[in-house]
């Protein structure tokens, strides 16, 4: 039988049948692939805790006619671990998982970049060094960026005229200038806007000091741009903790 | 693809847990070769089980009264409570003779990704529980995986206004498994050597 080796983030786990589980695996050069791991629920299996979500792998599959089989399992780290301990980070963390998983919608079409920022975020949510939430609001605006929905913060997102502008359109794009304003605009608090382009770039200095009621908002306006960009709703978003 | 109610059949059948379409298939040709009294008795006994099984309003077990064996049961430790995911857990945990408590079914885990949060659950029926009910200690059960650790988190967060000890079954169980899959032995080790978590 074919196989390849990769490495990658554990997305999701179902149950197959008695003691199956079928596991969504972000990989490094593969892109997303979704493999049977054989026998992981009982508890005497060799990898069972490996294939969970969160874990960080090195795994070998076989390639199967509808799904392919993992073989081999080597755990580098298990974010999860770490993470199920504190029920804020842990719903921070699954929403950035399912994100991984809609943002990467064809199978095996190598998302490298999308790997390599989910890695980044899991590591900045146990780090503690930022916010959680703000971590998840940065990581869900460049991930959406990375899949070609990247919102402007400064021109105008549909004539480019130069800003900054006041209204924000989920439809439109990004921030408006006053002709090309959609109905469906907010005007959001200008720190608030400052902050989302933060977010955005990675400028953590101004992120940091930003205030509740901006992060708020920037918090609702993300979730709004990220529910227009996937069919459907995105599940775990709701539970995370603000 | 076959024709109506053959089809229609297959199609039901592979919707049940475990059973892929191959299966499904198999299954629907044995019973178009039995014997009309057996096919009628297993229809029988499918609709019985949906009108006479219940849950518990305690605990959540099944029963086919309002109250279930176990919470009727008065030689049963009614301080302890040991939650679980769901209720066929009960029979693993009752094999290990180690536990002389009542129960509390959750009736699954918290997976925001399916979209079960906290409300899905029965973690309202446990806190009123031990709101009023006299209850010294909660031992979480939940399965030794991810989820069952970050819904373990959820209830201690819960749970420690109430003052009431919570604890965890000890490690020793495979991380990733299923209780349902554990032998009595280990799991009988894990609920004896527990640890407080609040
Ligand atoms: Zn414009
Ligand atoms: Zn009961």
């Amino acid at each position: 039988m074919p196989q390849y080796r990769d490495e990658g983030i554990v997305l999701r786990t179902q149950r197959l049948g008695e003691a199956d589980r079928i596991v969504t695996v972000l990989t490094r050069n593969t892109g997303r692939v979704r493999a049977v791991a054989k026998g992981v629920r009982k508890t005497t299996s060799r990898f069972g805790a490996r294939v969970e979500p969160f874990g960080h792998i090195d795994a070998h599959f076989h390639i199967g006619k509808s799904l392919d089989i993992l073989s081999q399992v080597e755990s580098f780290y298990s974010y999860g671990a770490t993470l199920s301990q504190d029920y804020a980070k842990w719903t921070a963390g699954q929403a950035m998982l399912e994100t991984a998983e809609r943002l990467t919608p064809e199978e095996k079409e190598p998302a490298t970049q999308q790997y390599l920022l989910l890695i980044a975020g899991l590591r900045a949510l146990i780090k503690n060094e930022h916010d959680a939430n703000l971590v998840l609001d940065s990581y869900l605006l460049r991930s959406l960026s990375l899949a070609g929905y990247s919102p402007t913060f400064f021109e105008c997102a549909r004539c480019g005229d130069e800003g900054p502008h006041r209204a924000f359109s989920v439809e439109a794009g990004g921030t408006t200038c006053q002709e090309c304003r959609a109905a469906s605009s907010v005007v959001p608090a200008p720190a608030t806007i400052a902050l989302m382009s933060a977010l955005l770039t990675g400028d953590w200095n101004v992120a940091d000091a930003s205030e509740l009621k901006y992060r708020r908002e920037a918090s609702g306006i993300i979730a709004a741009y990220l529910q227009w960009h996937i069919e459907r709703g995105l599940r775990s978003l709701r539970m995370v903790e603000r | 693809m076959y024709e109506g109610s053959l089809q229609d059949l297959i199609d039901a059948l592979g919707k049940l847990p475990g059973v892929g379409p191959k299966s499904a298939q198999r299954l629907a040709f044995h019973f178009l070769q039995t014997d009309s009294a057996t096919v009628q008795n297993l229809a029988n006994l499918l609709l019985e089980v949906k009108q006479k099984v219940k849950s518990c309003k305690t605990c959540g077990a099944v029963s086919e009264t309002d109250s279930c064996n176990i919470c009727n049961d008065t030689r049963r430790d009614v301080s302890i409570i040991c939650v679980i995911e769901e209720a066929k857990d009960i029979s693993s945990i009752e094999k290990t003779r180690e536990f002389k408590g009542r129960y509390h079914v959750l009736g699954g885990v918290i997976s925001p990704i399916d979209g079960i949060g906290p409300d899905q659950l029965r973690i309202k029926e446990l806190t009123s529980r031990v709101t009023n009910e006299e209850i010294k200690e909660v031992i979480v059960a939940t399965n030794p995986n991810l989820e069952g650790e970050a819904t373990a988190a959820f209830l201690v967060r819960i749970l420690e206004p109430s003052g009431v000890l919570v604890t965890r079954l000890a490690s020793g169980l495979p991380v990733g498994g299923e209780l349902e899959y554990a032998d009595e032995v280990t799991l009988g080790r894990a609920l004896k050597g527990r640890r407080q978590v609040s």
